[in-house]
């Protein structure tokens, strides 16, 4: 999802709430850049998830940003459809792409303009080491957007061309690729949940 | 002399200070030891020196008083004086040894005179409870020689000049105590026998000797036969509005755009932006009350640095309310006018840096950070935080080895099974959660630097590996069996990978 962002000059608002912090870890940023992510990224720590959204809604509607991502743990009670409805509204109005991450989510009504359900596949296989995990893959379900058919793919990032993730179907056919739409579309607010 | 008086100021107001019979000396550290830097007029009377190694002072003087002297508080105290200086002359500039430089030129009338302006000086001093010794001289050269050398009274004009500095000793031109030693070895006492001199045979001598300490062309500058310009310090420049209420009042909301919109013409007027506000309520009580904000860049926009104070002006504890509030810019920087896009649209810097802001006002200046790096080997150090207010974004450094998009801090233990004490988990536990590995990358094996070494420090094996549910976890164990350096080696969890 990272290599989606635009290549802007601006940097990265990244904001993560305490409990999230404590339960995913702190982004490492050089290995960021691996997956394209090579603007600095200013990272704020926010003790409520109150915090968060507030400082998502700020960072939405600074232009200078070039993206906004932000990170809550759990279902708290700010994080609402109302809230979920404001960010996507400031996101649209500037432009400023913004993510929304959220791990243990027990899943809940959201105004996002796309919801993701992320997680972790086997990895390919290493191209020298049998015994070694190769490049990583994941199982991306796109399971509620305006404007796009539900789906399920499985994603794997490809560094050396710098493209967007070549995306297949569950059934690993062929992987054609297919993501324009979802950078320049609508602003995607991606909802994660589980690892 | 400034640095006894002033020490004797401000013990004043903590303890008694010692009567003028008992020898008081100031120390400050040397090279070996604390030495007298300052001297009360009874150490004087028995013959102390300045300079001199406070404890062989002491063992011929068992009654000596010594103190720590307190150079900051003394240079501070003549930065002040420099500035207080300007109610007679606008240029003053600060000379050494507790020195002043007023450049009096066509200001001397409106103090009735040069005699007169001279005592005024000498009398306002005074007052501060501090000792001024003065003349007036047409060069700043000379002009310190008579101070210092003189009756402390003098003043000469352009034609007595060289007859006025002819009977001072050789060391009121300031020069360094080795030459001081060879011209009065010469037999040079006095600066006139120095001028009395062949120009050409004193600049062979001193040839070698740098602008600031060479006899001849301090004599020059002395005698204004050379340039000696006065570089006067820049004034203070004190940005403060204030609104003064006939009711004390509770909140300070209504009355800060005002404030904010007065500050912001001050500091448009001087082409400044602030980098730090403090608003200050004086409360109907006595007491007071501040809140401070920062920018990450100068500004001098009203609405942006009205919304700093958002969400903290409900903080602020007014008590029974307050009639005087004060909005001063701590902190300014310049800030040239600067032309808009034509076509509208903003500076996107300029957004970022106003986002700053607003993060750092409601936040805390510690919650927003960039990163920066250091060349290190443990993975923790390598990336640190930096205010976002004080730092600025640096590239990220490229990488050598895979490392995991997200770190655990800290680091948390795992219980694990493995096959070979010295190899990869082939089972752990992590969070109340039995994971079992299908495949594994490593060891990759990170010491610390030699000079980070501790006796207890341990390297460690990191493992990159995939469990079956697909996840990648980057796993260490600290130390080897048998290292010498601990018990068993323990495992922790260290990093995610995508």
């Amino acid at each position: 999802m990272l290599s989606l962002l635009p290549r802007g000059k601006g940097p990265v608002l990244w904001v993560q709430d305490f409990l999230s912090r404590r339960e995913n870890g702190a982004p490492y940023t050089p290995s960021l850049a691996a997956f394209g992510l090579e603007q600095p990224v200013l990272l704020v720590t926010a003790s409520h998830p109150r915090d968060v959204l507030w400082t998502m809604e700020e960072g939405a509607s600074c232009a200078g940003l070039s993206a906004v991502i932000g990170e809550v743990h759990g279902g708290p009670e700010v994080l609402d459809f109302t809230a979920t409805k404001r960010l996507s509204l400031r996101a649209e109005a500037s432009g400023v792409p913004l993510y929304l991450i959220r791990s243990g989510d027990p899943g809940g009504l959201s105004a996002a303009r796309m919801r993701w359900r992320i997680a972790s596949l086997p990895a390919q296989a290493h191209p020298d080491d049998p015994q070694a995990p190769g490049a990583a893959r994941w199982d991306l379900e796109l399971f509620r957007a305006r404007g796009h058919a539900p789906g399920r793919w499985v994603a794997s990032h490809d560094p050396d061309k710098r493209q967007s993730p070549r995306a297949a179907d569950r059934l690993r056919l062929v992987p054609y690729a297919d993501d324009g739409a979802v950078e320049t579309g609508n602003r995607p607010i991606p909802q994660r949940s589980g690892g | 002399m400034l640095t006894m008086e002033r020490w004797k100021r401000v013990i004043a107001q903590y303890r008694s200070v010692p009567g003028d019979e008992v020898p008081v000396v100031l120390s400050r550290d040397g090279s070996h030891g604390p030495v007298v830097h300052g001297l009360s007029a009874a150490a004087m009377a028995r013959g102390i020196e300045a300079g001199a190694r406070v404890v062989d002072v002491q063992a011929i003087h068992p009654d000596l008083h010594v103190e720590p002297a307190d150079l900051e508080g003394d240079e501070a105290l003549i930065q002040r004086l420099v500035h207080w200086a300007r109610r007679w002359c606008p240029w003053t500039a600060r000379d050494v040894d507790h020195g002043l430089l007023l450049d009096v030129t066509g200001c001397t009338h409106l103090f009735g005179g040069e005699a007169a302006m001279l005592r005024d000086i000498r009398s306002r001093f005074a007052l501060q409870g501090l000792t001024a010794r003065t003349a007036m001289a047409p060069t700043p050269g000379a002009a310190q020689a008579l101070a210092r050398f003189g009756s402390g009274a003098q003043i000469c004009g352009a034609e007595d000049l060289a007859a006025a500095l002819a009977p001072l000793p050789v060391a009121a031109l300031r020069l360094d105590a080795q030459t001081t030693r060879l011209l009065d070895r010469l037999g040079l006492k006095t600066i006139g026998a120095l001028s009395n001199l062949p120009r050409a045979a004193l600049m062979r001598r001193f040839a070698s000797l740098k602008p600031d300490r060479n006899p001849l062309i301090l004599l020059d500058k002395a005698l204004g036969q050379a340039p000696d310009p006065l570089n006067a310090p820049p004034d203070h420049r004190h940005f403060m509005t204030r609104s003064r209420l006939p009711e004390p009042v509770i909140d300070p909301a209504p009355h800060l755009p005002a404030l904010v919109e007065d500050l912001c013409t001050l500091l448009a007027r001087a082409e400044l932006g602030a980098r730090r506000l403090r608003l200050t309520i004086y409360r109907i009580d006595g007491d007071w009350r501040t809140l401070g904000v920062a920018t990450a860049r100068a500004s001098r926009d009203p609405a942006h640095l009205r919304r700093l104070f958002d969400g903290k002006l409900e903080n602020i504890d007014s008590g029974f309310g307050f009639d005087l509030l004060t909005l001063e810019a701590t902190d300014s920087e310049p800030l040239p006018l600067i032309q808009d896009h034509l076509d509208g649209k903003r500076d996107p810097s300029a957004d970022v840096a106003g986002l700053l802001d607003r993060l750092a006002a409601k936040l805390g200046s510690d919650k927003v950070s960039w990163s920066a790096w250091r060349e290190t080997h443990k993975p923790e150090r390598v990336e640190h935080r930096v205010d976002a207010l004080q730092g600025t974004p640096a590239a990220a450094p490229t990488l050598l080895r895979e490392r995991p998009l997200r770190l655990l801090t800290p680091p948390e233990e795992v219980r694990v099974i493995y096959a070979v004490p010295e190899g990869p988990p082939s089972q752990f536990n992590w969070r109340r959660v039995t994971y079992k590995t299908t495949r594994h990358a490593g060891p990759e094996r990170i010491a610390p630097e030699w000079w980070r070494d501790r006796p207890g420090t341990r390297l460690r094996d990191y493992y990159k590996v995939e469990v079956e549910g697909g996840q990648r976890f980057w796993l260490y164990r600290e130390g080897v069996i048998h290292d010498g350096r601990g018990a068993e080696p323990r495992w922790f969890l260290h990093g995610l990978f995508a």
